[in-house]
């Protein structure tokens, strides 16, 4: 099990990238902490579905003027496109949000702007 | 709004990434590229005009009516070439061996024919419109409303 | 008290994904792919394009595409609602 780790680096930074992410969420206040944490993990998982389809030795797998060799799988290049569109989308949701927020109480922690007024 | 040297240099630096922004979008089916990838490039162009020009001066250039229209109808070509092959299956690509783009490239590696392709790169042209359209309009709503907005009572 | 806490909670997190990742996952470089080869022999003959990533985007995953554009759709309308600035006149009474 222990000669696996000198050829897995991709996926232990996935997981770093991942384990960061969570303690970001658990224990810290302000909000636009909170989002850069939701940034780190869409970063952490994109990161490990690229790594999952790779060829050692192989070329991107486009027919036009390729190299001899094998190529690298596509679909988990796709499944990434994907992810990475999706997660612009909600981080702009995200942003407006805050930038409400802010308008509405006047202050950025979780905490303070939870009070109902009125 | 910024100097006159960096309003200068932002009006003539529009046209070279407009134009490697098309060029991503139209090359999707050769090279790595397409239709999210061309957009994005275009996108941090009006960035970039947003930017050296105050948002004001933008809002009479990009009407909203503009935007609104260019990302439906992007979204409406997109789901007619879905459901233009419906005899067969849906999403089904009915434009190989037709003379439109439907050429059948030499298996192997090969330099690129533009005229390949099938229904391919109609849609990257589709989805490429329909992501300028909706994230820079985005983006002018948010420095819109946070510069200078008028509440009166 | 609250920082060892959290100390604690971070290592115990990175050692459960480290020892899954280290277990259950192939060696970096050699993965499984029965579909993919059949992908990558096929797509010039069946779509027509040099570029096997757009068709797999654009044809045999085309669905996915249709829900990302959704999405997008959804988002821009969601911000574009929430961001409108009031205009109130003045009231006579």
């Amino acid at each position: 099990m222990m000669e696996h780790v000198p050829l897995n680096f991709p996926f232990l930074a996935a997981a770093l990238l991942v384990g960061i992410s969570f303690y970001i969420l658990i224990f810290k206040r302000n909000l636009i902490k909170l989002i850069m944490g939701i940034g780190m993990l869409a970063s952490g998982v994109n990161l490990f579905l690229v790594a999952l389809g790779y060829r050692a030795g192989g070329n991107a797998p486009i027919y036009t003027d390729v190299p001899e060799g094998p190529m690298v799988l596509p679909v988990p290049q796709a499944l990434t496109l994907t992810s990475i569109v999706i997660n612009v989308a909600v981080l702009a949701l995200m942003l407006t949000m805050v930038i409400l927020i802010y308008r509405h109480t006047g202050n950025i922690d979780s905490k303070k702007s939870r009070i109902l007024k009125g | 709004m910024l100097s006159k040297i960096v309003r200068t240099a932002a009006n003539q630096l529009i046209l070279f990434i407009l134009i490697f922004g098309l060029y991503v979008i139209a090359h999707g089916h050769l090279t790595p590229g397409g239709g999210f990838q061309g957009g994005a490039v275009i996108v941090s162009g009006v960035v970039m005009l947003l930017v050296a020009f105050s948002s004001k001066e933008l809002k009479k250039s990009l009407r909203e009516r503009t935007l609104s229209v260019m990302e439906s109808s992007g979204a409406l070509i997109f789901i007619g070439l879905a459901f233009a092959g419906i005899g067969i299956a849906f999403f089904y690509n009915f434009l190989v061996g037709t003379p439109i783009f439907g050429r059948i490239p030499v298996t192997g590696p090969n330099p690129g024919d533009i005229w390949t392709g099938g229904v391919i790169p109609l849609m990257n042209f589709a989805v490429g419109l329909k992501v300028v359209a909706g994230l820079s309009a985005v983006v002018l709503a948010m420095a819109l409303f946070s510069s200078g907005e008028e509440i009166e009572e | 008290m609250r920082q060892v806490i959290g100390l604690i909670v971070l290592l115990v997190v990175i050692a459960f994904l480290v020892s899954g990742m280290l277990q259950f996952i192939h060696p970096f470089g050699y993965p499984p792919s029965d579909i993919d080869d059949y992908i990558i022999e096929k797509a010039q003959e069946e779509t027509a394009s040099n570029n096997v990533v757009a068709s797999v985007v654009f044809d045999y995953r085309g669905f996915d595409t249709l829900g990302e554009a959704t999405i997008l759709f959804t988002a821009v309308t969601g911000v574009l609602l929430l961001l409108r600035t009031v205009k109130r006149k003045e009231k006579n009474s």
